[in-house]
């Protein structure tokens, strides 16, 4: 739609063409860097994206690469931005929206479910947008800035939801998903941003990783641990403790894409450990939990040898002070718990 | 309107009115001390320069602590407002240090605190919601036939949220005496007011609600006190929905974390020659309203006053963490997960 400025690539935006390692925080970067450069039909609309570069700089230098008319700063309306990007979509852009805060992605929520996702159905053909930004809890951001939302759009039958956990996925998923052309909500845990154990050299070619797969993240014969985002990480330093203290081996399967949910990675695990446990950071009723263990009752309740259990945050707004919050987000030690009593039952 | 106008206020309003604007400002400059330190949960946001504002307008409102009086929805912009209402400064503290002690025990953030007495409700983070509230608030005034008014405070950018709208839309429709402050500080983040609206002015939004408007400096306490009072009137006497702007300038980042390497410094600076609590002293001393020593003992006071509530503050322990299920409902408790519980129960878990 206009011409790209004749500018070269940031430095921050090629760190994987030098072999240098990047955060999942660049790693999307460079997936909206590297997309916009291969399509020019992809442009990005959102609060504070382009002067600023973002809230937490995801778009730093894409204003200056490729110019006001594909980075748009809008005013602070996501209800009215996100069905602008709708009406872009029609007519054949891909646009990438922005949502500071995935909190506040609600004055959105009904252009995303009534129209947005319904509009293929409808005959008014496919939808090819990403919504996309930071979530999650444990940076004592108060009920406003930790929410999950995952579910409050799982419900919703045409839009697809992803959720990275590394830096390798969240590059590949995400131009996977602007790819696709279905609406996609990409949800990015502010805590794994710039998490230094997060860090990785990503091969230097253009890959993207297809949504709906989930990935195994260690193999193990004990215990089955479904589990996607940040919990991940928390799963696996829990598979670390129950290896080092009780022997158990544990399989860790991170979904990355919720909807649609791989039921066939789950649905392997379980048979071969007979055991399941699913752990979120989102809270627990009308958690995803519910929906897997549903899906296992169908598939493999003859394969389970224990009840299926869930670790998830508690049922409450996301509390402010620390002390609150740590109480109310899944630990380490939950996990652990769970896992032992399973493997015991 | 001169500078030499009290707008009818005595001596001691007038000096009251200097100390609020010197609260605000040093109980601010305090957070700021306490975040150095560590002792502050999450984001700092000040209004240096927006404090007149704040001040001269809940000044022009009804303030009781009885729940009889006009109500009030700040936002972070307008602590001093708050604190005019009868927010207490120990809890100012409390809330930003995420206390168990403070007036949401550590659930919520900073300004984010309410107190039907004194007649104030804190806002949510999503922006454009109060003003609903607001209208539902003033709502329950009118068919009540109370005398009361009520006050909602937003940033020009918030202006561009359907809450906002809707929210104004309903109030305007149904005659809320309801009085919606525009703080058009001229950025909104790092966005400049112009990409948020079109309208030069806020005040010309007004006719398109079909409700007055009036714009004003915000830099200067008494003139919107005096704006601030005569809208009151208006929208107390049956005239409903009214909208202030309130014209000044963020003179500090969006928060802490904000350099505003995006602002021109040469505007800061000339901001910061209007100045609104230099230009007030500087009027209450030409006037011969207050001497330098009133106004100096009071800063002093007021220095104190936030020294000793954030010292208290400090000390205060944290929230207990299971206290993190309480309140969810009324009646109901919501659920430990099993897990953390003593040890699990085999039999409970299959049930
Ligand atoms: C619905 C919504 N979207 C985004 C945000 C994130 N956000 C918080 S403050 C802010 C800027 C607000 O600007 P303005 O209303 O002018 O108030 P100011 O900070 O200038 O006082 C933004 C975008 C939010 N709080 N709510
Ligand atoms: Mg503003």
């Amino acid at each position: 739609m206009t011409t790209t400025m004749e500018t070269s690539a940031p430095e921050h935006l090629t760190k994987t063409s030098r072999g240098e390692a990047v955060t999942l925080l660049e790693a999307i970067s460079e997936a909206l860097f590297e997309e916009m450069t291969a399509d020019e039909s992809v442009f990005l609309l959102g609060e504070d994206i382009g002067v600023y570069g973002g809230a937490f700089k995801v778009t730093r230098g894409f204003l200056e690469h490729f110019g006001a008319n594909r980075v748009i700063d809008t005013p602070i309306a996501e209800g009215g931005f996100t069905g602008a990007a709708a009406g872009a979509a029609h007519m054949g852009l891909r646009p990438v929206v922005e949502i500071q805060f995935m909190d506040f992605i609600s004055p959105a929520y009904d252009v995303i479910t009534n129209y947005i996702a319904t509009s293929l159905y409808r005959g008014a053909g496919p939808m090819p947008l990403v919504i996309r930004g930071p979530v999650g809890g444990g940076n004592r951001g108060g009920p406003f800035h930790s929410q999950n939302v995952e579910m409050a759009f799982f419900h919703t039958p045409g839009l697809k939801i992803v959720y990275p956990s590394t830096a390798y996925d969240a590059k590949g998923l995400l131009k996977a998903a602007i790819r696709d052309d279905n609406p996609v909500l990409f949800e990015e845990h502010k805590g794994l941003y710039r998490a230094p154990a997060l860090r990785e050299v990503l091969p230097d070619e253009d890959f993207v990783v297809p949504l709906g797969k989930a990935r195994t993240v260690r193999e193990g014969q004990d215990l089955t641990v479904v589990t996607y985002g940040a919990m991940v990480h928390k799963s696996v330093e829990a598979a670390d403790i129950l290896d080092a203290e009780d022997g158990l081996s544990v399989d860790i399967i991170d979904l990355r894409t919720l909807l649609p949910m791989d039921d066939d990675a789950i649905v392997d695990s379980v048979k071969k450990t007979n055991r399941l446990l699913i752990v979120h950071e989102d809270t627990r009723t009308g958690g995803i939990a519910g929906e897997i263990a549903m899906r296992v009752s169908e598939k493999a309740f003859e394969w389970l040898d224990a009840p299926m259990l869930r670790v998830t945050a508690i049922d409450a707004p996301v509390p402010y002070s620390g002390s609150l919050e740590d109480y109310f987000l899944p630990q380490v030690d939950d996990v652990v718990k769970a896992a032992r009593y399973l493997a015991a039952y | 309107m001169s500078d030499r106008d009290s707008y009818g206020l005595g001596r001691k309003e007038l000096h009251e009115l200097y100390r609020a604007l010197r609260l605000t400002r040093t109980a601010e400059e305090r957070l700021e001390i306490l975040q150095k330190q560590g002792h502050v949960t999450g984001g700092l946001y000040r209004s240096l320069g927006q404090e007149a504002g704040a001040v001269g307008a809940a000044f022009a409102l009804r303030r009781r602590d009885d729940g009889t009086g006009d109500f009030l929805a700040h936002t972070v912009r307008a602590a001093g407002a708050l604190f005019l209402f009868g927010g207490d400064l120990e809890d100012f503290f409390r809330q930003y240090m995420a206390k168990g002690s403070g007036p949401t025990r550590g659930r919520e953030a900073n300004v984010h605190w309410f107190d039907f007495q004194k007649g104030f409700v804190g806002p949510v983070s999503p922006l454009g919601t109060m003003i609903e509230i607001m209208a539902g608030i003033t709502l329950s005034f009118r068919l009540r036939g109370e005398e009361r008014i009520g006050m909602v405070f937003y940033g020009d950018g918030a202006s561009s949220t359907g809450a906002w709208h809707e929210g104004l839309n309903f109030a305007a429709v149904q005659r809320c005496p309801m009085i919606l402050m525009v703080e058009n500080n001229q950025w909104a983040f790092s966005t400049p007011t112009h990409k948020n609206t079109r309208v030069a002015s806020f005040a010309d939004k007004g006719p398109g609600y079909g409700i007055g408007a009036d714009s004003v400096d915000g830099t200067d306490v008494l003139e919107v006190f005096d704006t601030v009072r005569r809208a009151a009137t208006l929208v107390r006497s049956g005239e409903g929905t009214r909208m202030v702007e309130l014209r000044y300038f963020r003179r500090l980042g969006h928060a802490q974390h904000d350099p505003q390497d995006y602002v021109d410094p040469a505007l800061i600076a000339e901001w910061e020659k209007k100045d609104p609590l230099d230009q007030y002293r500087r009027r209450l001393i030409n006037n011969e309203w207050a001497t330098e020593s009133e106004l100096d003992a009071i800063d002093s006071e007021v220095f104190e006053a936030c020294r000793v509530a954030a010292e208290k503050v400090i000390d205060e322990p944290k929230p207990h963490g299971p206290d993190a299920v309480d309140d969810v409902y009324t009646d109901v408790r919501v659920a430990y997960p099993w897990t953390r519980s003593e040890a699990p129960n085999p039999a409970a878990a299959r049930t």
